[in-house]
């Protein structure tokens, strides 16, 4: 049942799995959609989707597949055709159009059965007559719901009864379409991954048992009960971040955004800033790197002692002048040169990485990608799982 | 047994739908939405609407998938063997029984609310896969299974600060509430003030929802925060006349702290109104 509709759902790339599928089955069955097109979108929705950034595409690939349109963005092959209709739907629509009457002549006529069998055959007629035939429902007068002579909305159904006023154009107002948009997607994965990074240190009120330090005072108390509390462990490592933004990273902006995602939920004490291709003896509070957003290279060195460790994230594929020769940077005169401030920033902070959205493989076109993974004395590692899983280890080191 | 809201909550036709899916078929149902959407008071208006309990399990960053399931007061047992007392001899005097025990333990199936799972370590909700699945533990210390009597229906709401895993994910329902329209709106606002002028009610929402379409506000107004506000005017005997000057005028409405919560907030909206005054 609706083996077609979960299909198309995969293939437009929602993660729906086969657990959920059948858990939808098995809702069907339990008689939970209640022979209704509404409720049956509301309970495939429930079920397929856990992600309310995909209920948009599951909106589109809806109105797709129980109405014929062709989806704007990802176009499955062929819409859909008529056949592939699955007989519950038909028996539902039937249902739904009848009225009492009517469902009586028919089984005068041969019951449920033999009107399937009249349904089946008009669709196929109506596939012949009409190329484009997966727009056959909803286009009034070639329905072949219209033909029968019931309602020539044809599966637009009962749009004219108030209680479903926003029937089926329910998924086609895709309400849910401003939480769409794929930035965190994969954000766990990165999650897992700095999770190594972790430092767990004790700080604060004495909450904790400490078994060891309790078993210890207890035998030195010839066996009477000493207890012991240490205060509980907090991840304390202190995160600085240098992201490069603009001009080459304007490609990579979507793993830098999951990257960040990921950082600002795992650790406390986070500060980022950012830079334009290469660190010089300025640094950006916010993206937009306006003048007033600056600060002074030397106040963060300053500022954030040793302890915490470094990540930059950039591409490192500049003109080499940017980076070994003063005056050298895109948007202003600079003093010193990029490498001597590299240097430096490297000795206020020796734990320190540097993060690569390139692939590792076109590395070594740049020759500024070369210098500065010198600089970093081989800490260089591609915005990969693996990169960052590697990155965390020299970080930890 | 079907869920259809109650007095005091507005259910729309797809939480309904969702609801009732996790009802029947016995399985989690997990609610994401904007805070203040009323994702916690669900839970309080299911148990009500059914006529079951409520056991509800607040989640902290510090909560741990075992404390649901059962503690072992090791140190009480030391202490009283160091004391003598004959408690000592049976361990099962120790076990704590956590929220998920006690749900299971009931004899109708009660509502258990895991409330903000989103808050716990992100190991959390992947230490809890089979307990919520099969719906039973083994308890190691007294060596026995606990099997729910009958599963309970299960609730865990969720404010999105972390991801939650696939493999969790897929043995939920998933119900995402999303903010209510004006229509919604107004019916909420009659169940919470059933007799209340309909002409303050128009104006405040339109003044509501002006002030959520702003662009740029750091934080939104939710649905409680529209209902305080409501109580304030009341309270405050402030009528539709002043709403529908301020309105008009595009000045911030009366009272607005119940409704804008960072100062940037409101000087983003002083901002806007002062342009808009000029222009």
């Amino acid at each position: 049942m609706f083996l077609g509709f979960f299909l198309a759902l995969r293939q437009a790339g929602v993660k729906a799995s086969l657990r959920e599928f059948l858990t939808l089955q098995q809702a069907m069955q339990a008689g939970l959609a209640g022979f209704d097109v509404e409720q049956f979108y509301f309970l495939a929705r429930a079920t397929l989707i856990k992600d309310e950034r995909q209920l948009d595409r599951f909106d589109q690939v809806f109105a797709a597949h129980f109405k014929g349109l062709h989806p704007p963005a990802t176009p499955t092959p062929e819409g859909v055709s008529p056949q592939y209709l699955p007989e519950e739907w038909l028996r539902l629509l039937a249902e739904k159009l009848l009225t009492d009457e009517e469902k009586a002549e028919i089984e005068a006529l041969g019951g449920f059965e033999k009107l399937m069998e009249t349904l089946r055959q008009r669709l196929a007629e109506q596939q012949e007559r009409h190329q484009g035939g997966s727009k056959w429902i909803g286009t009034a007068g070639t329905s072949p719901f219209g033909a029968n002579g019931y309602n020539p909305e044809g599966v637009r159904i009962g749009q004219e009864k108030s209680r479903h006023r926003r029937a089926v154009k329910l998924w086609d107002q895709r309400e849910f379409k401003n939480l769409a948009g794929d930035a965190e997607l994969g954000t766990r994965n990165l999650q897992i991954a700095l999770r190594r990074l972790r430092r767990f240190a004790r700080e604060g009120a004495a909450a904790q048992l400490d078994l060891p330090g309790t078993i210890g005072a207890t035998a030195r108390n010839a066996g009477y009960l000493d207890l012991h509390l240490v205060p509980e462990r907090h991840n304390a490592v202190k995160l600085l971040l240098l992201l490069d933004i603009g001009g080459s990273m304007d490609d990579h902006i979507t793993l830098c955004e999951q990257l960040f995602t990921a950082v600002r939920s795992e650790f406390k004490h986070l500060k980022h800033l950012y830079f334009h291709n290469c660190p010089y003896e300025r640094l950006f509070t916010d993206a937009r790197m306006r003048p007033q957003d600056a600060i002074p290279t030397h106040d963060v060195l300053h500022t954030y002692d040793r302890n915490w460790r470094l990540v930059i994230v950039g591409d490192a594929a500049m003109s080499p002048y940017e980076l070994i020769s003063p005056g050298g940077a895109v948007s202003y005169w600079n003093e010193e040169s990029g490498q001597t401030w590299l240097s430096r920033i490297l000795t206020a902070f020796p734990k320190a990485v540097w993060l690569n959205p390139v692939p590792e493989r076109h590395w070594g076109y740049s020759q500024t990608t070369r210098l500065i993974g010198e600089h970093m004395s081989g800490r260089m590692f591609p915005l990969t799982l693996e990169g960052l899983d590697n990155a965390t280890r020299a970080l930890a080191r | 047994m079907r869920f259809e809201g109650t007095r005091n909550f507005v259910a729309t036709e797809d939480l309904k739908v969702a609801v009732n899916a996790a009802v029947a078929l016995e399985r989690p149902l997990l609610i994401k939405g904007e805070p203040g959407t009323g994702k916690t008071v669900l839970a309080q208006e299911i148990a009500e609407a059914l006529g079951r309990k409520l056991i509800a399990w607040h989640i902290k960053s510090t909560t741990k998938a075992q404390q649901g399931l059962y503690e072992y007061d090791a140190v009480a047992r030391l202490r009283d063997s160091q004391l003598g007392d004959a408690r000592v001899h049976d361990i099962s005097n120790y076990i704590i029984k956590g929220k998920l025990w006690e749900a299971f333990e009931a004899d109708t199936a009660p509502v258990l609310l895991i409330d903000e799972i989103d808050k716990a370590d992100i190991e959390f909700p992947n230490d809890l896969l089979l307990e919520l699945d099969r719906m039973e533990f083994h308890v190691y210390e007294t060596r026995q299974t606990i099997r729910a009597k009958q599963r309970p229906i299960i609730l865990i709401t969720s404010n999105n600060e972390k991801e939650l895993p696939d493999a969790f994910l897929r043995r939920c329902f998933f119900h995402y509430i999303k903010f209510p329209d004006r229509e919604t709106m107004q019916r909420i606002v009659d169940v919470h003030y059933p007799g209340i002028s309909h002409l303050l009610v128009h104006e405040a929402l339109t003044s509501f929802f002006t002030l959520r379409d702003l662009p740029g506000l750091k934080k939104r107004p939710s649905t409680s925060e529209f209902l305080d506000w409501l109580k304030l005017l009341l309270a405050e005997e402030i009528g539709p006349e002043i709403l529908r000057e301020t309105n008009a005028a595009k000045l911030i409405p009366p009272l607005h702290g119940a409704l804008l919560k960072t100062e940037q907030d409101v000087h983003l909206f002083e901002r806007v109104a002062f342009l808009a005054r000029r222009g």
